[in-house]
């Protein structure tokens, strides 16, 4: 398709704008002040406009339009409503910065009480004291969660140097810990997909300030030794962080809290059914124990003993500002939408089903590809397409060969502890029938790999654009329109 | 039969899967969790139905007063959003799709990055721009270790005009680096070149520059620039998108990383966010630059396509050694911006500037004609500005939300000695009578 720049044509506009209702200006910014040319943007019209990004946005693949099974994300349906509830002029048209003139609490009470409510229902969901809803996306809030374990640890004086983490984790648990001025020690798993808890106890000296674990962890199972892990790291005053990411597995049934984790970040836009907006907006809300509350960041939303809300900035030991206001409200609005629409009997049969479905793709296609632990699973299961790469098929074209099938492929080659992984996260809101033919699709990808591999090879054939030249795209780093 | 959640499934449907598991029910899937750590239920309401829950949320929107003729800026505009933004929006394919790892089938939303880094870059006059970050307050961040990653040195300078609240960002995230922080206090609402100067030794690593800045005043900040420059330090400027459709641009002023808010580009005030960073460079510091970037290439059919490029340098990738630890980003405000942009174009993006600034000119010179009301600099500003009043803004910005004004935010919050004085945002939107109405109930009550 073309570019939207490739589309102008000099002179056209589709902006119709106001006169100036106002008189000439007194005093004209000056010419040196001023850019020297117009900024060389689309020349087009409405229609051009509105044709044009329908028909990009016809060149995605999406949970409206497909089945999309990326493990680790949790591309649950999106409810409509959300979009509906977001959008009210209430919110969205509501100043950041009203609420803190002088009495503008009461300006906002709807906005404050919203948020206020959304951290009491997760602070219940992950067992938590206190959250805040504040970071801006997952990694946003794993940053925040290592910060408020910095502040904690320098508070008491304790001198730590060093972040645990698995070999299985997300890339951003040892980037936010980096980014937050630690060093971090990968520890390997063992040969049931979980962290060797002999390696940790070896790791564990006075200098670590923490270990950040995923649980359900990132090859889809609970962590057996979960107990002995929180109860040795507390006993060099580390604490326990836990990602996220992965709590659609758990959410009525299991908290982070009752756990022993100390600090939790959540996923709004996975778990919690707002939009992933092809990479954005999310919200990555933080929870606390106790212990941690003084270092939450400001402001904080309070409850006056007279009911109204009110923002509190008075809290002299807080890692201070980690964004503009009060965090993605707009996320927030959808997110507090969704808990109170499937309250506490509806989030539990959510998770339930999640762990349903993936339980039933790993039963259904563990003859044709090899399982990466032979257990029951929780939200998403974990294959290696190590079978088929005896015949040269490996991850890669499967996943591409799933896009020909109508299927978004699955999260490939990670967790990087499993050789050529295939991670499928199917979520609750795909029905038998969905699944089935997925599963049909996968076997008959699984024959193939046998019979014509190189058919795989040449996937995807059915998409906009076949497999795209990455290495040059890195060479010759064309970025922008001509 | 109607349940809680959106889980499709029939009871015999349920019955086949733990079958085909081999399991008695979905309890048995949850063995090798201890028992003492699962409940039975959790202490949050009854769930409700859509029409339910449509009532008692929009009863909370209603709560919040937007009725208010909105004067307030500070960084963050009331600006006019054409509807063919929403309408793209709101397309489920661009909505839930994530991030683009599968290129094939997500060429809608990695072209449409492609197109909004070009629309940075051209409305910056820089080389290079990613794909977004979270806001403009982390995008300062990420372009001041940007800088020290480059120079290899630790401290930055940063100008006081520079967003208050950003500044507060900036130390929170590097309260345990390594990176040294000084402030350079403001004369007559602009940087001072002297201060600048004497602070520009050999350790300086970035200064960071606003324009407009905080007090709405705006500068040509090329001698500025070129002092860091000679000094070996690198210029981080932080701008409000909207200006650029008229204002000298940060390109032509020789900056090196540019950064801002794009919340001016057809995003909604929304409370605070979601809202959208973006950052632009020189090509040569590509490679050292954080976050999610779209670049162009073919396939083997020689077709175009645009594909995520320069991983190397992020955190799935590096892991402890990534240029940042971002992953979700603001893709769809990033969206948002690019049908703005096209929808606005060479032309409309300059009107509305012109708009702003002609109403903000308009606006200054009726509140000074209010006996009491005083200029506090004698800069020159874009679509904001600073006044001064005969007592507490607090108290006056306060008593004219009962005249139904969001009238400006009172400076003395974020800078000592500065209590009289408030900040005064006119964008496009408001209107002569509007302007003329601030003006006779400030008169009414000082």
């Amino acid at each position: 398709m073309e570019l939207i720049y490739e589309l102008s044509r000099p002179g056209r506009c589709a902006a119709r704008l106001p006169e100036c209702s106002v008189p000439p200006a007194k005093a004209k910014i000056p010419a040196r002040l001023k850019r020297a040319t117009p900024a060389a943007l689309p020349e087009v019209s409405e229609l051009d406009v509105v044709r044009h990004y329908t028909n990009l946005s016809r060149r995605n693949f999406s949970v409206d339009t497909h089945f999309y099974p990326l493990g680790s994300c949790t591309m649950k349906y999106n409810p409509k409503v959300n979009e509906q509830m977001a959008r009210l002029d209430g919110f969205c048209q509501l100043h950041p910065l009203l609420p803190q003139l002088r009495n503008g609490g009461i300006l906002t009470q709807g906005a404050l009480r919203l948020i206020y409510e959304t951290e009491r229902l997760l602070a219940e969901i992950t067992g938590m004291a206190e959250m805040t809803m504040q970071p801006m996306a997952g990694a946003h809030g794993e940053l925040t969660g290592v910060m408020l374990m910095a502040a904690y640890h320098k508070k008491k004086g304790n001198r730590k140097k060093r972040i645990l983490i698995p070999d299985s984790a997300h890339g951003t648990n040892p980037a936010s810990a980096a980014i937050a001025g630690y060093s971090v020690t990968t520890i390997p798993s063992n040969s049931q997909g979980e962290m060797d808890a002999a390696a940790l106890k070896r790791e564990l000296t006075d200098d670590v300030a923490g270990v950040m674990l995923t649980s359900p962890n990132t090859v889809g199972l609970f962590e057996r030794s979960l107990r002995d892990v929180v109860a040795l790291v507390h006993s060099v005053d580390g604490l326990l962080y836990y990602d996220g990411a992965n709590l659609n597995a758990f959410v009525g049934r299991v908290r982070p809290g009752d756990l022993g984790f100390d600090v939790v970040h959540l996923n709004l836009h996975k778990t919690f059914s707002t939009p992933h907006g092809g990479g954005g907006p999310g919200a990555g809300a933080v929870g606390v124990v106790d212990r941690l509350k003084p270092f939450l960041p400001v402001s904080r939303v309070v409850k006056r003993d007279d009911g109204t809300y009110a923002l509190d900035y008075g809290a002299p030991d807080s890692i201070g500002y980690i964004a503009p206001f009060y965090g993605n409200f707009s996320v927030i609005v959808r997110a507090y939408t969704y808990l109170r629409m499937l309250g506490a009997d509806g989030l539990r049969e959510a998770s339930d089903y999640a762990v349903l479905n993936a339980n039933y793709i790993r039963a259904k296609l563990k003859d044709e590809f090899d399982v990466a632990y032979d257990r029951v699973c929780m939200h998403e299961c974990v294959f290696s397409a190590a079978r088929q790469a005896e015949h040269g098929v490996h991850a890669i074209d499967i996943a591409k060969a799933l896009l020909d099938r109508g299927y978004h492929a699955p999260t490939v080659y990670f967790p990087l502890i499993v050789k050529e992984a295939l991670m499928i996260e199917p979520t609750e809101s795909e029905s038998k029938e969905t699944i089935d033919a997925f599963i049909e699709a996968m076997r008959g990808i699984a024959r193939l790999s046998r019979e014509n591999p190189q058919a795989l090879h040449d996937a995807p054939v059915t998409t906009p654009v076949g497999r795209l030249d990455e290495v040059a795209a890195a060479k010759d780093i064309i970025l922008t329109a001509g | 039969m109607a349940r809680a959640s959106f889980v499709p499934h029939v009871e015999t449907e349920l019955r086949e899967m733990l079958d085909a598991i081999g399991v008695a029910c979905i309890d048995d899937l949850f063995r090798d969790i201890p028992a003492e750590f699962q409940r039975r239920s959790l202490n949050i309401p009854k769930g409700q139905s859509e029409l339910e829950i449509i009532r008692a949320v929009t009863a909370l929107a209603t709560k919040n007063r937007t009725d208010l003729v909105c004067f307030l800026g500070g960084g963050f505009y009331d600006h006019y959003r054409p509807a063919a933004v929403d309408a793209m929006l709101a397309r489920g394919e661009f909505l839930t799709a994530y991030t683009p790892y599968q290129p094939e089938v997500a060429q809608g939303t990695l072209q449409a990055m492609f197109e909004f880094q070009s629309a940075v870059c051209r409305l910056t006059e820089m080389d290079v721009a990613n794909a977004s970050l979270y806001d403009g307050g982390t995008a300062i961040y990420e372009a001041a270790m940007m800088a020290a990653r480059i120079t290899g040195r630790a401290k930055i300078l940063v100008d006081e005009g520079v967003n208050p609240i950003y500044r507060k960002m900036l130390r929170s995230y590097t309260t345990n680096l390594d990176i040294a922080f000084e402030e350079v206090p403001v004369c007559d609402g602009h940087a001072d070149r002297e201060r600048f100067i004497k602070a520009l030794d050999g350790t300086v690593a970035g200064v960071v520059l606003q324009n407009p800045n905080f007090f709405g005043c705006i500068d040509d900040l090329t001698d500025v620039i070129a002092a860091a420059h000679k000094a070996g330090a690198m210029a981080v400027m932080s701008v409000y998108p909207v200006s650029l459709g008229m204002l000298k641009t940060p390109g032509a002023m020789d900056a090196d990383i540019v950064v801002g808010e794009g919340q001016s580009l057809g995003l909604p005030l929304n409370f605070g966010g979601p809202y959208l960073g973006f950052m632009a460079t020189r090509r040569q510091h590509v490679r050292k630059m954080p976050g999610r970037i779209a670049g162009m290439t073919r396939d083997a059919q020689g077709r175009r396509g645009f594909v995520l490029t320069l991983q190397a340098r992020e955190q799935h990738i590096r892991l402890e050694k990534a240029t940042s630890n971002i992953c979700t980003n603001e893709n769809l405000c990033a969206l948002a911006a690019t049908v703005y942009i096209a929808m606005m174009g060479r032309h409309g993006i300059r009107r509305v500037a012109e708009l702003c600034a002609d109403n903000a000119s308009y606006a200054y010179h009726k509140l000074l004609e209010v006996p009491g009301v005083e200029r506090t600099f004698s800069s020159i500003f874009f679509n904001e500005f600073c006044i001064t009043l005969p007592r507490d803004a607090r108290d006056v910005v306060g008593e004219l939300v009962d005249r139904g004004y969001a009238a400006g935010f009172p400076v003395g919050r974020y800078y000592k000695g500065m209590e009289n004085v408030a900040l005064v945002a006119v964008t496009e939107m408001r209107t002569k009578e509007e302007i003329d109405g601030l003006a006779a109930a400030l008169e009414s009550i000082i």
